[in-house]
């Protein structure tokens, strides 16, 4: 042991100013580094949020930017409103539309491009081509197409011998034009992730499934679908949130912008817009965002209990409940804490310690 | 990042991890043997990706085919499929167009949009570094709390934003779209996420044995390793946030718009000339075409990095 005097004969080390602006630098600076994101979170994330409750129980005047306080009065208005359910109805009708051909679509794409073919990144750069248009531009696109005289689609169907739609009037059919807008843009997005996840599943699954005898639909639908659960939680509950702000798209479907002669394709957003920055009336504005977010937090919780049923989780092919399987794991993990602390007492020191 | 993550690892178990690395063996091009599926798809794989790709396209196309017309050509029941000569007189009713503003919404779009995914990637690494490499008290509740802000809408706060910017008297100016933009809670996540894979703690810990302090370690380890994850990030944030309507169509003025804004502006009138419509949509979409054009590889693979992976 050459190295032991040699330690011990050195000098006491000085705590000098270098080295403790550099423990100090250790310190602060992770919290340095995320500060700019929560500063400005705090400012215009947070702060407005809080607000919009504060703003929702007010009758606000733009004039003096103050407000009286008048409880639920904003909230009782909104909701008596048949407006406000015309546009719940549209904006669910619009969001159905969308969300469920988009994503069995997106599934089937995706299915198509998880197979070994030729110019892979070529039709994967083709499938999220309208991803980079502008919703706004696609909205003007195709409610050129879909219009009620010299439309493409309506030329179209009477060139079959079909009678025309009248894509602005009639309610579903305005909400089918809206949705394929949606569709447009977000099908190829929603494919490529669900791919991704695709790609992760081993190869080995299909072929165990392919000795075993199992079809093409089979191995699909026993091997494919179930891997791709958490995905499909993922992308549902992103199109959830993103289709049930629809705002772009039914704001362009005509020049005058306001979801239809009798409110067909008018949607929460596109009202939270009117009673905002048409009639200017903040107060209910702000009892709109809240309605409408806590809307949004329904379905999103509803849409993952649903999933989480329909979706078999793959690692779950046991006789057990999640219940039983739960405290099955607890249960290990007490054994195993017990067993740790029992034996080796010196490494949970060090861990806690550090 | 397309090795098997934690979950199927588990999901699999060691020996099954095993018995993959055998049975898909890289061939001689280095690509794995897709052993039941891999061979060759038949007709109905290209004939389904053709359709997809021809729907696709097909909006860009008929928006050239009315652009290049005139007003008639909307009305026309016979419609030649081939383009009219109209385009450039169109565009140029666009860019001329009082109303619109072209060439400001232009330099705005560009502008804010450069600016926050500059930003945006920046303050995301920062942040992500921070998160993935670097302890300290409370990390891991702040990152939960960063995640969680996703899932707020943007119309829960934009009445109380508004009433702010007009408080600072911001309404109007292309600052109020550029501010509340500067950082997201996805950048953050995402540069979590892939410095935490990406960079070896002995990287971090070399440095820090010669003397680097905590912000030279970022910029000397942390930012390079980065490169590829910003890159993407600024891709998404640079599309997103050219994309971006509600918002600055609250926020802006009319005279000095962002493209979606002026294009907005193009269908106000109670006559609209769809040719005039159409080629203004084109004309605002050529930039991101060719930015597509040229980096759609990077964006495509970016998309398939950030899913989340069963």
């Amino acid at each position: 042991m050459p190295e032991a005097p040699a330690r011990r004969s050195r000098e006491p080390r000085r705590v000098g100013f270098g080295h403790r602006l550099s423990r100090w630098d250790l310190k602060l600076s992770p919290y340095l580094y995320i500060s700019p994101f929560f500063i400005l979170f705090l400012v215009t994330g947070l702060f407005p949020i809080a607000y919009t409750a504060v703003i929702s129980f007010m009758d606000w005047d733009l004039v003096r930017n103050t407000g009286t306080f008048i409880g639920f009065d904003q909230y009782a208005y909104v909701l008596s409103q048949p407006k406000f359910w015309i546009a719940l109805r549209n904006t669910f009708s619009i969001f159905l539309l969308s969300s469920v051909p988009q994503l069995l679509l997106a599934i089937f794409i995706a299915a198509m491009l998880d197979q070994n073919i030729r110019a892979k990144t070529f039709w994967r750069m083709g499938v999220l081509l309208p991803y980079v248009m502008a919703p706004v531009a696609v909205a003007l696109i195709f409610s050129n197409m879909f219009g009620d005289q010299y439309g493409l689609v309506n030329t179209f169907l009477t060139g079959l011998g079909l009678p025309a739609v009248p894509w602005h009037s009639n309610a579903f059919a305005s909400h089918l034009a809206i949705a394929t807008m949606v569709n447009f843009r977000w099908t190829g997005y929603n494919t490529l992730i669900l791919l991704a996840a695709m790609q992760a599943i081993p190869r080995d699954y299909y072929e165990a499934a392919a000795i075993d005898g199992a079809g093409r639909f089979r191995q699909f639908f026993s091997i494919t679908v179930p891997s791709l659960r958490p995905t499909l939680i993922f992308v549902i509950i992103t199109s959830t949130i993103g289709g049930l702000q629809i705002f772009d798209e039914p704001r362009m479907y005509d020049q005058f912008g306001v979801g239809g002669a009798n409110s067909q394709w008018l949607t929460i957003t596109l009202y939270l817009y009117d009673i905002g920055w048409g009639q200017w009336n903040f107060g209910r504005a702000a009892a709109l965002a809240w309605i409408l977010f806590l809307i949004i937090l329904a379905i999103g919780v509803l849409n993952l209990l649903v999933t989480r049923r329909l979706v078999r989780d793959e690692g779950s092919r046991t006789d057990l409940t999640p219940r039983q399987r739960r405290a099955a794991a607890r249960a290990a993990r007490a054994e195993l804490a017990t067993a740790r602390t029992a034996t080796e007492p010196a490494t949970t020191t060090t861990e806690a310690t550090r | 990042m397309s090795a098997p993550t934690p979950t199927t690892a588990v999901a699999l178990g060691e020996h099954a991890t095993l018995t993959s690395a055998i049975t898909t063996r890289p061939d001689r091009r280095g690509r794995r043997p897709r052993v039941i599926r891999g061979s060759r798809p038949g007709w109905f794989v290209y004939a389904s990706l053709g359709v997809v790709l021809a729907s696709a396209l097909f909006p860009f196309y008929w928006s050239f085919l009315i652009g290049s017309g005139d007003a008639a050509t909307i009305r026309d029941q016979n419609l030649s499929w081939i383009p009219g000569g109209n385009f450039l007189s169109n565009a140029a009713a666009v860019i001329n167009d009082p109303a619109v503003n072209f060439w400001r919404a232009l330099w705005n779009s560009i502008f804010s949009s450069a600016l926050i995914a500059a930003s945006v990637v920046f303050f995301s690494t920062l942040a992500g570094w921070a998160f993935a490499k670097l302890r300290f008290r409370g990390s891991k509740w702040l990152l939960v709390f960063v995640v969680a802000t996703m899932a707020v809408p943007t119309q829960l706060g934009v009445v109380p934003l508004y009433i702010l910017f007009s408080d600072l008297g911001w309404t109007g100016n292309i600052g109020a779209i550029i501010v509340p933009a500067l950082t997201s809670a996805f950048g953050v996540f995402w540069m979590t996420q892939y410095l935490q894979q990406s960079v070896p703690d002995e990287l971090i810990e070399a440095a820090r044995v010669d003397g680097a302090s905590s912000f030279r370690t970022f910029l000397t380890v942390g930012l390079p390793a980065a490169r590829p994850a910003a890159a993407m990030l600024g891709l998404f944030t640079f599309v997103s946030a050219w994309n971006n309507f509600f918002w600055p169509f609250i926020v802006l003025d009319r005279n000095d718009p962002t493209l979606p804004v002026a294009l907005s502006l193009l269908q106000s009138n109670y006559f609209v000339d769809y040719s005039i419509v159409l080629a203004g949509v084109l004309l605002s979409t050529i930039p991101l075409l060719l930015l597509f054009a040229f980096a759609g590889k990077q964006l495509v693979s970016g998309i398939m990095q950030g899913a989340v992976k069963g």
